[in-house]
This record gives C-alpha cells, structure tokens and sequence, in this order.
C-alpha cells in the first residue's frame, strides 16, 4: 500500500477512536470520563510543566538501566540456555512459569527488599523484561529448521561456522521480537513499581492524580503515555518487519 | 522420571532451600522476608482459621474465569475479524504490541465509575487486559495458516464459515493455545491488580491489606498461594500444550 494509504487508514482510525471516545464521555459524564479535547488540551498543558519533565526523566533514568540490564541479561541467559539441549530441556518451563507469574503481586516484596527509589523501579522493570528476552532467544535457536543444521554438516562446517554463518542469521529476526517484548515489558514494570512504589515519575503522578480522583490528569497522562508506547512500538515493529523479510 | 525431570526438581528445591538457609541466618531479615516454611505453616493456618480465606478465594476465582471466558472467546472472534481486513491490522498492530508495555489499570476508576465497585470492574478489567494477547496471538495463528488448506477450502467450495470451522480453527488450534495460555496469565494480573486499587473483596485485596498492616506472615502466605495458583495452572495448560502438538505435529 502506498505511504498516502496508510496515512489514510491511520486518520481514519484516530477519527473512529475518537468518536467512540467523545460518546462514552458523553454518554457516562464529563466528569467520569475526560472528552478527548479536554484530555489533549491538559496532556499539551503537562507536557510544558518543569515538573512533568523532571517525572519523566525519573522514569526514564529507572527505564534505561530496567531495559538494558533485561535485554543484555536476557540475550545471554537465553544464548547459555538455548545452545544446550539439556539446559533448554529443564530450563525453559522452569523460565516459562516465572515469566507467567504475575508479578505484580511481588511489589510488596520487591519494596521491602530494595526500599523506595530507583533500585526498586529498576528491579522491577527487570523482573518484568528479562524473562520474555530469554523465552524468545530459547525458542528462536530451537525452532531454527533442522534442515539448515543439516546442510551445515553437509558442508562439513565448524561449530564456529555454523553458529556464525547458519544459526546466527536464522534466529536474528525471533530475537528481534524478544527484544521488542523484553522493551515493552520492562517500560511497564517500570511503571506499575512507580505506582505502588514510588515518590517520583510519571507512575507516581499518576498514582497520585488517580487517589485525589482528578480524572483529566489520569487520562492526560494515560494518553500520553500509550502515545509514547504506541510510536516506540511502531518502530520497533517496522524494524522487527525489516529483519524478518531481509 | 528423565534426567531433565529430575534436574528440574532439584534447581526448584535448592533454591528453596537457599532462600529458606538465608531467611533463617538472618541474612534477609524477617522484615524483608520470612521463610519459605513458614509461609507454608502461615498459608495453612491462614485458611483452617480465617473465615474470609473461603469467601476471597472464591470470588477472585470466580471473576478470574468469567474474564479468561469473554478474553478468550472475545479476543478469538476479534482476531479473525482484523485478520479479515488487512487495512485494519496494520493500523492497529502498532497498538496491538504496545498495549502491554503501558499498565492499563490505570484505567481501572473508569471501570468503577462505569460498572460500580464489584464483580462486573473486575471481570472487565481482567478481560480487557487479557484480550489483546488473545488477539494477537489469532493474528499470528492465521498467518501461519499453510496457504495450501486455504486453497483446499476454496476447491471445495467451502463458505467462510465452514472455512473457519472445518480449516482454519482446526490447523491455528496448536498456536492459539498459547494465546490462551497468555490469556490466563495476563487476567490474573488483570484481576489481581483491580483488587489491589480498589476491591471490596478478593484475595489480592488481603494481600494489599495485610502488607499495609505490616502482617508479613498473612501477606507471604496469600503470595505463596497466588504464586502457587499460577504457577500450577500455567503448569496445567503447558502439559495440555504438549498433548496437542503431540497429535497434531506427529
């Protein structure tokens, strides 16, 4: 489709979302439910406040440390593991159930170990991102087709060989998706310890707007928030596209 | 039992046992954390002495499996029809694959205000942060379809219908179960953070209680039976997994 047609279909799609949004604050009450005109005006208000921006980077700072330490911990947990049968074997459903365990209900743990602060956000985030990075990893080397393991030892080639020139490229775009999963999940980590757990960022803010019931603010921020979210995720997605079709 | 079996239960344990080593010589402190054994002890105590065990249990439960219900099923038909309009999808799937990085129960007041403080906010908020991986994972399911069943409905001139029913449910079944299985994963989050903002009843909401009372041995006994519950039931529908990949990819 042509770049004109997406920008259409993008249109469209807002003006739909936001029509459905202005007849539920409509039909439920302004005061339940922000308008979505009165929601932008206040995100455009917070977003030339000093004090939105110091939140922000409060957050930002626990997200860096939260993403890089899921990322780069995770790709290496998931290269140890995945490149071993018998460690995939015990560990991947050992993994897999920690990943599924809702780990919200570890904030109140995460808070008496670390206390309130940056290491508690970073812990969570961490908590949060790691574990998707090293499922994906483990299962992007497993499902590489055995066939190309086979043509490798057709070929005769070295155990360097093959993981440089055969496993490598195969299992490049699948970590590509842990990355973006592993990104998504610790910026919510990140977020859910800044709201129960917190004094600073825009978790806490919001936390805050929602406990005093001031309803613009929460949807403000919620907007802004999903508007980060959905753009980095958009690009992440077109990267991710790119490495699976090349 | 096979090796892995076995090493599994012997990575558990050890660090069961590490954690249980630490608590007692007091290198975590018993403010932090108490150990394992004990919250076992407490679990049970908690459930043979305290009446709201029965009560809470139950209606988590309970809104837990109305929401996985309307997520699954609801996130299942919502698939098939973006994954019927191409436009559609590739406005939202940007969206899709982002909705899980921002905590949508920042969202949960609106329910309140929308539904009222009970069973009904929490049975939406579950399922509406359960349906999206639902939805994704039907899109993914449909996409690897093998093109060649589609063209066996088309020579037999099946309807849409009996496409999906007879084709495309059957071959995207192996995939959509871990939909399902996300499905559940993310309602008990869903769930379980509803009751943490605002709740009247449910087990998620003793757990906020008794960490506001500083009760250390109620709090990691509700955590101990929330982790167990998830655990066993993520452990449940992998084994369940493993039976139906084994009859469809033998």
């Amino acid at each position: 489709m042509t770049a004109r047609g997406r920008m259409l279909d993008y249109a469209l799609l807002g003006l739909a979302l936001y029509a459905g949004w202005w007849a539920l604050a409509t039909m439920v009450g302004t005061d339940a439910l922000t308008p979505p005109n009165r929601t932008l005006e206040r995100a455009g208000e917070l977003l030339s406040t000093a004090s939105f921006w110091r939140h922000t980077r409060a957050t930002g700072t626990a997200f860096a440390w939260a993403c890089l330490l899921s990322l780069a911990g995770g790709l290496l947990i998931g290269l140890a593991v995945g490149l071993s049968r018998l460690a995939t074997e015990v560990g991947e459903p050992l993994i897999g159930t920690l990943y599924t365990i809702p780990k919200i209900t570890l904030y109140p743990v995460v808070l008496l170990a670390f206390g309130l602060g940056l290491s508690a956000k970073i812990a969570f985030g961490v908590l949060h991102g790691i574990f998707p990075v090293i499922l994906l990893t483990i299962g992007a080397i497993r499902n590489t087709k055995q066939v190309y393991l086979k043509s490798a030892r057709v070929m005769k080639l070295t155990r360097t060989q093959t993981a440089l020139h055969v496993l490598a490229p195969a299992i490049v775009p699948e970590i590509v998706t842990g990355l973006r999963i592993g990104f998504s999940s610790a910026l919510l980590g990140t977020l859910v310890a800044e709201l129960f757990a917190s004094e600073e960022g825009l978790g806490f803010i919001l936390i805050r707007a929602m406990e005093a019931n001031r309803v613009t603010d929460v949807m403000a921020l919620a907007f802004l928030l999903f508007a980060f979210a959905a753009g980095v995720g958009g690009v992440l997605l077109a990267v991710e596209r790119r490495f699976h079709h090349g | 039992m096979t090796r892995a079996r076995i090493l599994q239960w012997a990575i558990v344990l050890g660090a069961f046992g590490l954690l249980e080593a630490l608590c007692r010589f007091r290198i975590i402190t018993p403010f932090t954390m108490i150990p394992p054994s004990e919250m076992v002890v407490s679990l049970i105590r908690i459930a043979r002495t305290q009446s709201w065990f029965a009560e809470d249990t139950l209606y988590s439960l309970r809104n837990l499996m109305v929401a996985v219900v309307i997520a699954v099923f609801g996130g299942y038909l919502a698939g098939l029809v973006v994954h019927a309009l191409p436009r559609l999808r590739a406005c939202l799937d940007p969206l899709f694959s982002s909705y899980y990085s921002v905590p949508t129960f920042i969202l949960y007041p609106l329910f309140i205000v929308l539904f009222g403080i009970g069973p009904m906010s929490l049975i939406v908020m579950g399922s509406v942060f359960g349906v999206v991986a639902m939805i994704s994972a039907t899109l993914t399911a449909l996409d690897r379809i093998p093109r060649v069943l589609v063209k066996v409905a088309r020579i037999e001139k099946l309807g849409p219908l009996r496409t999906i029913a007879l084709i495309k449910l059957p071959a995207a079944a192996p995939h959509l179960f871990t939909g399902l299985k996300l499905a559940v994963a993310y309602c008990i989050i869903g769930v379980i953070a509803g009751e943490f903002i605002l709740a009247t009843a449910g087990i998620g909401r003793r757990l906020s209680l008794s960490y506001n009372n500083f009760d250390n041995a109620t709090m990691y006994g509700v955590l101990l039976l929330i982790l167990a519950f998830a655990a066993s039931v993520n452990g449940a529908l992998n084994v369940w997994e493993r039976r139906i990949h084994r009859r469809w990819f033998r």
